[in-house]
């Protein structure tokens, strides 16, 4: 008997990767990096985010944009923090949100990513909020999803995290206005940081004046200085008439891969305590995308001292989680050009 | 003739087997009239015609005294090529093991639209073709088939495991052209020493693709700034260098003959330079996706361009190019590794590497040609002389009374551009898709046979 092979479809690939993001009709559709976006979005992102953030401060804090709209919570790589602020921007837009993690059922049980999608997908959801420990997966998604979806990129391996650095603008905006005359330095462990990608890429796009990372080579990936940062390995040096000091979480595996000999060690070299912290400007302000260790990357004196903005990173990243999801939701309602 | 590669299912398909290239149909007697006979290894470059009986070339320029003149078959090959068959001498066929990928059959009927006439198989099969009885099963597997010579190289280890010798006088009296430990590393340095000193006993050909088992741990992309920027794991030189260089310090040693069928860098390259001016048996080829495509092409996370070794740098793929045209990397192979769609369907770090080369192989080559990186000898020299020296296949890679009549007919002026539904190989994980080429293989002969007629 014969048998006859039909092959799936295999989407092309766009010429240009980051291209996907957007439509036919140029309207932002998937936020899967902040390369290609351009100045332009992302200025209208922080400008919608302005809003959102007052509506958080009411006292009745939700808008009906999404009203009957399904925001899907893809985590397959856990995340509570990140997680919880995508379903607040969700609830406060009226949607409906569903939360699945993944990271200890489906793929374990060797359900393909392909066929966990499909399936959600066939639960008429309308958003992919998604996380995964692998550096191209929200392309991978978007690339293969329903039409009607719009994906959103949570975090992937070490590759992007645009929300957090969109927030991290955003904050960055209502202390230090124009960004032009800054200067910024991203502390730490830059190599497996999604989040250090992702705000050298809205920085630079933002014409900050300069930007610095500072950290040990084993920690910096190989020619980071094309990335448009200018590298630092000493404190001292780098923090040097810094307006704006970004410290990055430091995991514990770092010391056990052989990146790093001891927590000590690195607290002690690249650790932000109060000392450190003078050789910056003094109207410096301190940032991390959180959670912070207290005692390996940054003193608790700074995490809760005057020039510390951290918790204010996390109230205004719902805002600006609101304002890239009513964007995007338009984007299917045909309205936002 | 139960399992006939016509049983497998895959195999019925019309469009990719038409009846005109169905084995055991077509005639034993072939005259090719008009053809340019181009063979760099004899200087042979002359429009004449040329008689084909027996399975071997049995007269060029003239008929030989007992030819048939009634029966044998006839073909006009004006403004075509005819050079001698490509030996592809790395590529992965899939079976046995993983059929659900491809098979003997198809990809050797892949090979053959390809211009390939003998294909040179990796150990790596499963089970590991550490036993004659493997090898054997392989060559009947290709018979069966009818397109290809399959031709095996023999596991170093056994399981490829890296901890114990496998035996390899016996595979190479069993047929094995030579021997490797695939892409598997040894335990240890010790075992790997000792594994080359017993391959020299027996003058065994081995074949090691130099890749550090710990510095490439989870790499999936060269470690340069397409990588850094995509957040992919990166696999540096060094992974490639520091294995090189200790199997060369092992080969000074042990004076077995080695050749590494895949270089990635430049850095590699200037080792194995350094090691030939030294005079050691070392010999060196480079897959064709490494002659054109760069880390950018990894830019938009395509998984087909997942390989490795990984896609390096502009300046690693010049130098390849260099050392091809100069003559100090041999051979060029496809490092054909057929996937089922499944297997690209992923994240790119999470996909399985490997392009479907065999028919973009020859195209690929001679597109270097036309782009005046190679010139057309050294092209089909890497191709078929080096090959056949390399693997001892002494009957193979020539065009000359005698040798066996393995040959392609090229039409040098087929605009053509590289679709993936007209391929046939099992496997259409390729990122060449869409890309242009002028030459095109347009029939191919092996052991005297046609296997292959494109159709109109």
């Amino acid at each position: 008997m014969a048998v006859k092979f039909v092959r799936p479809k295999i989407p092309k690939f766009a010429p240009d990767p980051w291209a996907i993001q957007f439509d036919d009709q140029g309207r932002l559709r998937h936020l899967l990096t902040i390369e290609g976006l351009g100045p332009q979005w992302i200025t209208r992102i922080l400008d919608t985010a302005e809003g959102f953030v007052s509506v958080t401060d009411r006292e009745i804090k939700k808008v009906p944009l999404l009203r009957g709209r399904t925001v899907v919570n893809l985590f397959f790589e856990s995340s509570t923090r990140t997680r919880t602020t995508f379903e607040l921007a969700a609830k406060r837009l009226s949607a409906d949100v569903l939360n699945l993690n993944l990271a200890t059922s489906a793929t374990k049980k060797g359900e393909s990513l392909l066929d966990t999608l499909r399936n959600i997908e066939a639960m008429q959801a309308d958003m992919f909020v998604v996380r995964h420990d692998q550096s191209g997966a929200a392309h991978f998604i978007a690339r293969h999803v329903a039409p009607h979806v719009s994906v959103l990129n949570a975090g992937d391996g070490w590759h992007s995290h645009p929300t957090q650095a969109l927030l991290d603008a955003f904050t960055i905006r209502r202390h230090k206005g124009d960004f032009t005359s800054l200067r910024v330095a991203i502390v730490g462990d830059i190599r497996h940081s999604r989040v250090a990608r992702s705000q050298m890429h809205v920085l630079n796009s933002l014409n900050v004046g300069e930007l610095r990372v500072i950290a040990p080579r084993t920690l910096l990936p190989t020619h980071v200085e094309k990335l448009g940062v200018r590298v630092f390995h000493d404190m001292r040096e780098g923090l040097k008439d810094v307006d704006v000091v970004i410290m990055l979480r430091l995991q514990r595996e770092r010391m056990e891969a052989g990146l790093l000999p001891s927590e000590e060690e690195f607290y002690r070299l690249y650790g932000l305590t109060e000392e450190k912290l003078a050789w910056a400007k003094p109207d410096a302000i301190v940032m991390h995308p959180g959670p912070a260790n207290r005692g390996v990357e940054i003193e608790s004196s700074v995490a809760d001292g005057p020039q510390s903005v951290i918790l204010e990173q996390v109230s205004n990243g719902i805002g600006v989680r609101m304002a890239v999801m009513s964007l995007c939701m338009s984007a299917n309602r045909g309205e936002n050009a | 003739m139960k399992d006939a590669p016509e049983n497998l299912g895959i195999d019925h398909d019309p469009v990719r087997h038409p009846e005109g290239c169905r084995p055991g149909l077509d005639c034993d007697h072939w005259v090719i009239r008009g053809a340019r006979l181009r063979d760099p290894s004899s200087g042979l470059d002359t429009t004449s015609d040329i008689y084909l009986g027996g399975g071997r070339i049995v007269g060029i320029g003239e008929a030989p005294d007992d030819w048939p003149q009634d029966t044998a078959e006839h073909v006009c090959a004006e403004g075509h090529w005819l050079i001698p068959g490509v030996i592809d001498g790395w590529a992965r066929l899939r079976e046995p093991g993983q059929e659900h990928k491809a098979s003997i059959a198809t990809e050797s009927a892949a090979a053959v639209a390809g211009g390939i006439t003998t294909v040179v198989m990796p150990p790596d099969t499963v089970p590991v073709l550490d036993t004659v009885a493997v090898a054997r099963y392989i060559k009947r597997r290709a018979q069966l088939a009818g397109r290809a010579r399959v031709v095996a190289i023999g596991a170093m280890t056994q399981h490829l495991d890296g901890e114990l010798l496998a035996e390899m006088a016996a595979l190479d009296a069993g047929g094995c052209v030579a021997i490797s430990n695939a892409h598997y590393p040894f335990h240890d340095l010790r075992l790997m020493r000792r594994a080359l000193e017993y391959a020299a006993t027996f003058d065994l050909q081995v074949l090691l693709q130099p890749l550090d088992p710990s510095l490439s741990e989870r790499g999936c992309a060269h470690d340069g700034a397409v990588a850094t920027r995509l957040g992919l794991p990166g696999l540096p030189v060094s992974a490639e260098t520091a294995p090189l260089a200790q199997l060369i310090a092992m080969i000074s040693e042990t004076g077995a003959r080695v050749h590494v069928p895949q270089l990635s860098s430049a850095a590699a390259l200037k080792l194995i330079e350094r090691a030939k001016a030294d005079g050691l048996p070392i010999t060196a080829g480079v897959s064709a996706h490494h002659l054109w495509l760069t880390e950018m092409d990894t830019d938009a996370l395509d998984p087909n361009a997942h390989v490795i070794p990984p896609l390096r740098s502009i300046r690693d793929r010049d130098a390849l190019r260099r050392g091809l045209a100069e003559g100090l990397i041999d051979t060029v192979v496809s490092d054909h590794q057929p996937h089922e769609p499944d297997a690209k369907l992923a994240p790119f770090p999470e996909t399985e590497p490997g392009i479907s080369g065999l028919e973009t192989l020859l195209p690929l080559v001679l597109k270097l040609v036309e782009e005046d990186v190679l010139d057309f000898e050294r092209a089909i020299d890497a191709l078929t002389t080096r090959p056949a020296a390399l693997f001892g296949l002494s009957d193979a890679g020539s065009i000359a009374v005698g040798q066996r009549a393995d040959l392609a007919l090229i039409d040098p002026d087929a605009m053509w551009s590289l679709g993936s539904i007209g391929m046939a190989s099992a496997g259409e994980n390729t990122p060449f898709v869409g890309w242009d080429f002028a030459h095109r293989v347009e029939t191919t002969w092996v052991n005297g046979r046609r296997v292959f007629l494109r159709e109109p």
